[in-house]
Formats: C-alpha cells, structure tokens, sequence
C-alpha cells in the first residue's frame, strides 16, 4: 500500500459517513437507498486497491442502476442562519485560514514531493505528487479548523454528508465518463469518428483543412467530453497527414493551438462533468446546464480564433 | 459503424435529460458489445478504468473542511470582506479571480482554486455579495448567473492558462505524441504557442464580466 491509497482510504470513510448518517436518517422514505448508494461508492474506495476490477465494475454499475431508480431528497440538516452569523461574528477571517491552508499546502506540498528526493529516490511517485499533496493539505485544514473552531470530531463528517448529498450521484460521474472514454478507446470510436471526418473535407484548400481540424477538434471534445482523447485520433486522421505532411505546416503550432480548439468543446459539453455539471449541482444551481449555457459564448468565440491563429501561424514557422 | 452507438446514447440519453449515470453505463456496455466484447469483459474493463480514475474524487476530500467552515459563517464572511472594498462589484471580483486562476496555472500552480474548494466557499458567495451590496436583495436568476459565472471564470483561467507550462499533461500528451509521429519537440516550443489562445482567452472572458457588470446595472440598478 502507498501514500496515495492510504488517501483513498479517508475518501473511503468520509463516503461511508455519509452512508450511515443516511441509513439513520430512518424519517426519509429513500433513507435505504441513500445508504447504499454511498456504501457502494465508499467500497470502491476503502476496498478497490485490492479487489478484481470485474466486482469493482459491479459496484459501479450498481450505484448508477440506484441513482437510475432515483435517490429522493436529502434528510441532511442545512446549517440555520442564526448559527452561521454567531460563527462570522465570533470567529471573524480567522475562518479564511483553513479554506487557504488547502490550496496553498497542496502548492507547497506538490513542490516539496517532486524536488524533495533523499536518496535520490522520490517519496512518492512523481505523477501523484499532487494528488498525495493535496490529500495532505486535507488533513492539515480539517485539523487547523477543528482547533481554531473548537468543533467537535463529528462536524466534518455530518457537514460533509450534508455536501455529498447536495451534489448527489453527480459526485461519481466524472469517474464514469473516464470509464467511458476507456470503453471508446478500445473499442476505436475515435478511428471511426476521423474517418467519417476525414471524408468530406476538400484537401487541396489549407484553410478548409486547418477548419476540419480545429472544428473536428472541437466537435470530437464534445462528444467524447476531454480532449485528450479527441487529441491523438483527430491529429493522426487529420492534423498530421493534412496540415503538416501535405501543406507543409509546424508541428508545434498545430498541437499547441489544436489541443486548445478542443478547449472549445470542452466548455461546451456535459461529458466534460467535473468542469461543468459537477460545479452547477455544487453551487445548487437548478439547471445542470447553467455552467455550459454561461460558457458556450467563449466557447465559440475562442474556437474562431484558434482557427485564425492556426491558420495565419501554422504556415508561416 | 456500429461502435457509434455509444456516442448516439450519450447524445440521445443527455438531450433527454435522462440519469446521467446510466445513460453513461448503457452506452459503455452497448460499446463494448458492439465492439464484440462479452459482458464480463465489459465489466471487467468499467472496474479496471473506474479504479484507474479515483484521483478525479480526490476533489471531495476538500469537503469536511468546507462543510465545517461554512456551517460556521465562511460565507458570510466572505461577504462582509467583499462589503468593505469600495468599488467591488461582481464583474470585477470574477475579472480579479479569472486573472489569478489564468497567471498562477500558467506557472503550474493548478491547486489555485477549483470549484469545490474555491468557487462555492469564497469566490461565489463575493461575487453575490457585491451585486447584493448595491442592488440589494437578488432574484434567483440573477443569483444563479452570478454562481455560473464564478465557476466559468475558475474553468476558463484553467483551461487557457495551464498550457503554457511545460510540465502540465496537455504539453506532455502533445509532445508524447508528434515525438512518435516523427516530430521531436521540446516542451517549451509547444507551450510557447498557447501564448496567443491564452490572451484572447482573458480578454474575451473580461469583456464579458464587464458586460455581466453592465447587464447588472441595467436589469438591477432602476429597480423601485
């Protein structure tokens, strides 16, 4: 076991928390389905590192068939009003110093794992320094804010099942949509999709190729929800053979300014759900499409203005 | 052909607002069977990538903290801050946090912000404060445009600002991949040309926070 699974573990019992409160909230008609819900998600954590991935996918297939079914509301008490107002009035900014210690101990912490190796051999590995840091930087809030605040232990575990159950199966979803983009993989939608694109486009024209990229681009983030994925499939159908091998186009302009097009897409879809619909039911907003509808303006805005620079910079280094 | 099916689920189980979470499980497994898999494989292959991608949940670990300092009034002081700065207003704390969010991911520093540890506790509830501080009290959609918008300010300054360091996955995915296709490339020279998409990027996104700050004005600021 590493540091990082060790994390995982606290993620673990905090999703398990949040089964219990649920299972005890007896009052709610769904209270069982809540429970379970959370217990399943809590497993994956606290057991995943060692069991088989096929029980692992039938965990998961077994929280969307619950929250399928659908969750009801949550029982969870809302802080009152009245306590929120004693808490600024007596604690005062001394309240912001927990909130900053995370991102600010994370920085710290992901700077001191990569450059910090005795022995020549880092603490931890290199690609989950952050993750491990920020873990960390978890750890040093919750205990800076349970001395300054003078709470008790169950606080943060009562407060965080009330926010897990405002967001609700969301919580899961951009791990489902990875899930997804693993399934696309293997089974070579992307191969198909840049075929399909790769068909109509008119080669001779370096403005309609350089169009077919950024816009496929896009198009492909949008459907696929990351553009990491979209990358490699559409430069390899498109970018490459086309801009740079036909028209004599720059590598690096094209993959700097083609992973940012797909930028674009990724404003503008659901799939992308830890930019965009994760964030609407975290700020209790009643359309999970609020975030998008906000950026698609930008979204657009910037896909016509990666084209252009492409276009005007890809041929000219 | 067939292998689309997937994505024509997505589209079709999204556009109908149907469970998101299901809609992304049928289309994985009508996916994987039309790509000739079996079903154990299928789940198989869900697990493997489910545990694969536990980091995207670490985010929720920040909650505790949250829940705790918010039951305690974080928002509400939140709020009395931003009423002390003369001249706040909405558009400019969002311009003021897009600036920061785009400069500080630029130089790697992507923990800066986020939506659950930043947008809900701090960056949201200032911005609603300093549209409440001069029209008074917000309609809900004012309030729910406001929220949108604090968290389009943390997506685009990440998105647009993070791709100009050389460390960052994106760099690295494109480098990973022209250094296969025959095109070797240092890091730096691709991180260079997302120097122009990152500066549109800010002023679009400030020409529209000084439009939201207009738009405000005009729908808020005559009310009796």
């Amino acid at each position: 076991m590493n540091v990082l699974d060790g994390i995982y573990l606290l993620l673990g019992l905090m999703f398990a928390a949040a089964a219990w409160l649920n299972l005890k909230d007896r009052g709610n008609p769904r209270h069982l389905r809540r429970a379970s819900f959370w217990a399943l998600y809590a497993a994956t954590f606290l057991f995943g590192t060692w069991l088989p991935p096929f029980v692992v996918g039938c965990l998961a297939i077994g929280m969307a068939l619950l929250a399928g079914l659908g969750l009801g509301k949550s029982g969870a008490a809302e802080p009152t009003d009245a306590e929120r107002r004693a808490g600024a009035a007596r604690f005062g900014n001394r309240l912001f110093i927990p909130a900053l210690l995370i991102p600010v101990v994370t920085v710290l912490g992901t700077l001191l794992l990569q450059n910090y190796t005795p022995g020549g051999k880092p603490l931890v590995e290199m690609k989950d320094a952050t993750l491990v840091a920020l873990g960390l930087s978890v750890i040093v809030a919750l205990a800076a804010g349970l001395y300054m605040l003078r709470q008790p232990f169950a606080v943060p575990l009562t407060e965080s099942r009330r926010l897990v159950d405002a967001v609700g199966p969301v919580v899961a979803l951009p791990q489902l949509l990875a899930v997804l983009g693993a399934v696309f993989a293997v089974s070579g939608v992307g191969q198909v999709v840049a075929a399909l694109v790769g068909r109509f486009i008119p080669v001779d024209s370096a403005l309609a190729v350089v169009c077919a990229y950024c816009i496929g681009m896009a198009l492909f983030t949008l459907v696929m929800g990351n553009a990491f994925a979209a990358f490699p499939v559409m430069t390899a159908g498109i970018g490459l053979p086309l801009i740079v091998k036909l028209h004599g186009g720059d590598a690096a302009i094209m993959g700097a300014i083609g992973m940012l097009a797909g930028y674009s897409g990724t404003l503008m879809t659901p799939l992308a759900a830890n930019f965009n619909i994760v964030p609407a039911a975290l700020l209790e907003l009643p359309d999970q499409n609020g975030v998008i509808k906000v950026q698609i303006p930008t979204g657009l805005a910037l896909l016509v203005v990666n084209t252009l620079l492409m276009y005007f910079l890809v041929f000219r280094f | 052909m067939l292998t689309l099916i997937g994505v024509a689920i997505v589209i079709l189980g999204f556009a109908l607002r149907l469970n998101p979470l299901l809609v992304v499980v049928a289309a994985a497994v009508a996916t994987g069977f039309a790509a000739g898999m079996d079903l154990v494989g299928i789940v198989s292959e869900f697990g493997r990538a489910f545990t694969q991608n536990r980091y995207m949940a670490l985010v929720w670990l920040t909650l505790p903290v949250i829940g705790m300092l918010e039951k305690n009034g974080l928002k509400e002081r939140a709020q009395a801050l931003i009423a002390r700065v003369g001249g706040a207003t909405t558009g400019r704390v969002l311009m003021l946090y897009l600036f920061i969010r785009q400069v500080t991911a630029s130089l790697g520093l992507t923990a800066f912000g986020g939506h659950a540890p930043m947008v809900r506790p701090l960056v949201a509830p200032m911005a609603e404060a300093a549209a409440e501080n001069r029209y008074g009290e917000l309609p809900p959609e004012t309030r729910f445009l406001i929220r949108a918008h604090a968290a389009a300010a943390d997506n685009i300054g990440l998105f647009y600002g993070e791709d100009i360091f050389i460390a960052i996955g994106s760099v690295l995915l494109i480098k990973a991949f022209l250094d296969q296709a025959g095109y070797p490339l240092t890091p730096l020279q691709i991180a260079l040309w997302a120097i122009p998409t990152a500066l549109a990027a800010l002023l679009i996104q400030l020409f529209r926070l000084w439009r939201l700050d207009r738009r405000l004005q005009r729908e808020l600021g005559n009310r009796p």
